[in-house]
Parts: structure tokens; sequence; C-alpha cells
């Protein structure tokens, strides 16, 4: 996939959804260069997961537009399927299919939906394996696997599609805390290879190393946004002060 | 210990009823070793009958049923109309009775003389067991696609694959696999119903025991045809019970890993 005008990876603009008289996403506003890394904070409901949702148009959104590497992904008419393909999500809770092989997993997007023949996929597939330290787990089933492991494997799946951007949804929410740190350093060196990265995170400490920016969300809409150090260190919104204050509390800092 | 309260309870039951009033009239009417010995090749032959079409209605009643609950899952508004249309077909055939469903088609269609079309018996009463059970097996695929976990589709989805796909590939085979025991069950029900379509005047294990019942005055043809259906529905039925038994143990073990 080419890279945008002036090398803009997404661009959202006054995006709006709501389930029934529920108005989760208020006018959202927001902008990912090409190689950024970009974290949304935020209480449990403020819409994190329901926006990254929405890039992925696996939900249908109310108002505003979304723009990935210059195409208007929302306008009627777009293949849905083909700009799933340039994006990958990981979710909370694995979401692996597990009634396959962890190889099988991860073949199955390059294989269906990319075209690839089985044996291109294979090999596409042990790669990043390897890659991830689960060069041994490709014949295991999910269920066989700690957290840790079918999170990276989730991760795996989202990458050999090959994507230009890549969505994480509170990928280690689901986690024990003995398994987060595996999971964050996939991401990191996700992040240092220059992976576009929109990130919906309860991680404080990880959201402060690996974001070039962070945004925080507040009943729908993304009342601060800046550097990490700015949004950690001194935040401008008593909202965003109020929630970092019981984070800190909380020992989560 | 089951063993022997089992041996004592049979003992108790057979005595009981040898010992009836009526125990020497009802053994010579169902349980003649004549009869029997001379019944009993015919019955089998013609029950092979129907095991037959309990296999070829299967294969059709397995396609038809999966069409049918996928075409209930469809979403949207516009697909309403087959959504409605594959509703009240299982609404409809699951509230004729089996029975009535044979006779309609068996002699309804067939008086039609439509050219081409075939006038068989065999075939009718076939094809209205594959309708009704159709009707049934298709709820069952329908609980089961409805117990796959959304996310399931929405992970398939997001990786680009169209919404046929992400049937094909990661719904239904999950799907399948939860409901084969409540499908087998349905099998055992279906291989029973084969003696239906004798209504139509086929010749298979009932209607054959019916005929040498006829002939014998006596009823042990019957009890004949019984022993040849329970000698495939029982394996069927503990067949059953130890998939159920296996998923379950399999589901345990994936909890515990």
């Amino acid at each position: 996939m080419s890279a945008g005008v002036n090398g803009r990876a997404l661009l959202i603009e006054g995006l709006s959804k709501s389930f029934g008289k529920l108005e989760v996403l208020r006018g959202i506003d927001l902008e990912l260069e090409e190689h950024e890394v970009v974290c949304l904070i935020g209480a449990s409901g403020s819409g994190k997961s329901t926006l990254l949702r929405c890039v992925n148009l696996l939900e249908p959104i109310d108002a505003g537009r979304i723009v990935l590497h210059g195409e208007e992904i929302t306008a009627p008419g777009t293949d849905v399927n083909r700009v799933r393909r340039g994006i990958g999500i990981v979710f909370q809770a694995f979401n692996l299919f597990p009634h396959m092989s962890v190889l099988e997993n991860v073949t199955l997007g390059p294989r269906k939906a990319l075209g690839l023949s089985r044996a291109e996929a294979e090999a596409r597939g042990a790669e990043l394996l390897l890659r991830f330290g689960l060069a041994d787990k490709r014949d295991e089933y999910p269920d066989r696997l700690s957290g840790g492991q079918q999170q990276r494997v989730a991760i795996v799946r989202a990458l050999a599609m090959q994507p230009g951007l890549l969505l994480l949804d509170e990928v280690t929410s689901a986690l024990d805390p003995e398994l987060v740190g595996e999971v964050l350093s996939v991401i990191r060196s996700l992040a240092t290879e220059g992976m576009t990265m929109l990130i919906a995170t309860h991680e404080m400490s990880f959201a402060r190393d690996v974001a070039h920016r962070v945004c925080f969300l507040d009943e729908g809409v993304i009342l601060e946004q800046g550097g990490p150090s700015q949004i950690f260190g001194a935040p401008r919104e008593p909202r965003t002060q109020q929630f970092l204050q019981r984070i800190v509390e909380a020992g989560r800092l | 210990m089951a063993l022997v309260s089992t041996l004592v309870f049979v003992t108790l039951l057979v005595v009981l009823v040898v010992s009836a009033p009526g125990w020497p009239d009802v053994k010579q009417a169902f349980f003649n070793r004549e009869v029997f010995e001379d019944s009993f090749p015919e019955i089998a032959r013609a029950f092979l009958l129907n095991v037959r079409i309990f296999l070829i209605a299967e294969v059709f009643i397995l396609v038809f049923a999966l069409v049918l609950a996928v075409l209930r899952g469809l979403p949207g508004p516009v697909f309403f109309p087959l959504r409605a249309l594959a509703t009240v077909y299982a609404d409809l055939f699951r509230g004729i009775p089996t029975i009535l469903v044979i006779y309609i088609l068996g002699f309804g269609v067939t008086a039609l003389q439509l050219p081409g079309v075939p006038v068989s018996p065999l075939f009718w009463g076939t094809v209205a067991l594959v309708l009704v059970y159709s009707a049934y097996v298709s709820e069952v695929y329908r609980a089961g696609i409805e117990s796959v976990h959304p996310s399931q589709e929405a992970a398939a989805r997001s990786l680009g694959l169209n919404r046929l796909q992400a049937l094909r590939f990661v719904v239904l085979p999950q799907a399948v696999r939860r409901v084969i025991p409540p499908l087998l069950n349905d099998f055992i029900g279906l291989q029973k119903d084969t003696a239906l379509v004798a209504l139509l005047g086929v010749i298979e294990a009932f209607r054959q025991s019916q005929i040498d019942v006829a002939a014998t005055f006596n009823y042990t043809p019957y009890i004949c045809t019984a022993i040849l259906f329970i000698a495939i529905t029982i394996p069927l039925a503990r067949f059953t019970d130890w998939l159920i038994a296996r998923e379950r143990r399999r589901q345990q073990a994936g909890r515990l890993a």
C-alpha cells in the first residue's frame, strides 16, 4: 500500500459512533504519521476499543470520515475486505481460532484473503513465528499455549498480512501480570522497526516508553494529546490530571 | 455391584411377565420360534431398504439443513425474505406430523401426473423424510452457529476474509464439531421413521412384517422387525454417548492447560 500525502498513515475527522442512545464517540479528530506510534489512554468505557474497531471497519460509523494512506475508507462502496487486509488488529481476548494449529491461524489470512499459496503462506508464517520465539509452537493448538504465547501468536497472525497499520486493543489486559512483559517487548520491537501503530492500553509506563504521542480519551472525545513526557509529566486538563492521579494511587505508574 | 443389581432386576421382570396369566398366549403370538425363523430372512432383506433410505436421506438432509441454517443467519434487511422463508420452512415442517407429509407428497404429488416427475412412492417417501428432518437438523446447525462467539467472526473478518470465507473456515468448523452429538440424535429418529415410508406401500421391513403377520396370524414378525431396528439404533446411541463424553473430556483438558 502506497504512503499517503505528507506521509500520513491515518486521518480521522469528526468521527462519531453511538450504540442506541449511548454516544460512545463524539467527534474524534486524530492523525497518525507513517511510522508513528500513538497510545490511547483513558478509563474503561471512554471509547478506546470502539475507536479501533471503527478504524478496522468492524463497526459502521455514524458521522465523520476515516482516511487511510490517502484513501477515504468510510466512503460508501469501499471494499471493506480489501481495506482490512491492510490493517492488522489484535484483540484483548486474543480471538485465536481454537480449531486450528498455530501455523494454520497464522496462514489463514494470507492464503484466503491475499491468495498466497500454502507454501508461500507457511514460509512467511514460519519466519514470523521464529522471529517471535514461537517456532516450536507452530503445530500446537491455541488451548495448549499460555496467555502470553497466545497473544504473541495473535500479533504474528496480524503481521502475516504485512499490514501498513497495526491496531492493538488492550492486548495485555487479559494476561497474568508475569506474562505482560513478553507481549510488550514484542510491541516495542515492532515500534523500533517503524511499524505504524495505534494502541489502546492501560499500561501507562509502557505508553510512556513506546509512544510518540499519547491521547487521553474522555467520554468519547480526545480531551488532550501530546508527547508522553507532557501528558504524564504535566497534563493540562483537570480530567487528565484526575485520571493519572488515580493510576498513580493504584501503583500503576 | 451394578451387574448383580441389574441381574436381579431383570430376573424379577422376567418372572413377573412369565407368571402373568396371559403369558402362554402372548408367548405363542409374539415369540413363536418357528415363525421367527421363517420370517427373519425376508424381513432382514426388506430392512436393507430402510438402511438405504436412511443413508440416502441423511446425505441430502445434512446439506439442505446447512443451507437453511446459513440462510436463517444472514444479517441485514436485504436478506429478510430469505431469512423469513427459511424460518417459515422450519416452522412448517416441524409443525406438520411426519406421517401427513408422507401422505401428502406420496399421494398428492404423484396424482398431479406432471411429466418428468417421478411417481415412485419410495422416491416421495424419502423426499418427505428429507424435508421434515432438514427442518429439525437446520435448528441444530443454527444452535451450533450461534454458539460460536461473534469475536471469532470479527477476527476472521479483520484479516480481510469475506463473510462466506469467515463462515466456511472459522464459524462452521467450530459449529459442526459442537453439534455432532445432537445431530446423531436426529439420525436415530430418522432411522426409525424410515418405517413410515411403508404407508405408501413401499415394502420395507415394517411392511414386510405386516405381510408376514397377515399370512401367519402371528405377531412374531413385528418383534423380528423391532430387533432389527434396535440393532442399528442402539449402537448409534452408544456411539453418540461416547462422542459427547469425548467432547467433554477435550474441553476440560483445554481448560486445564
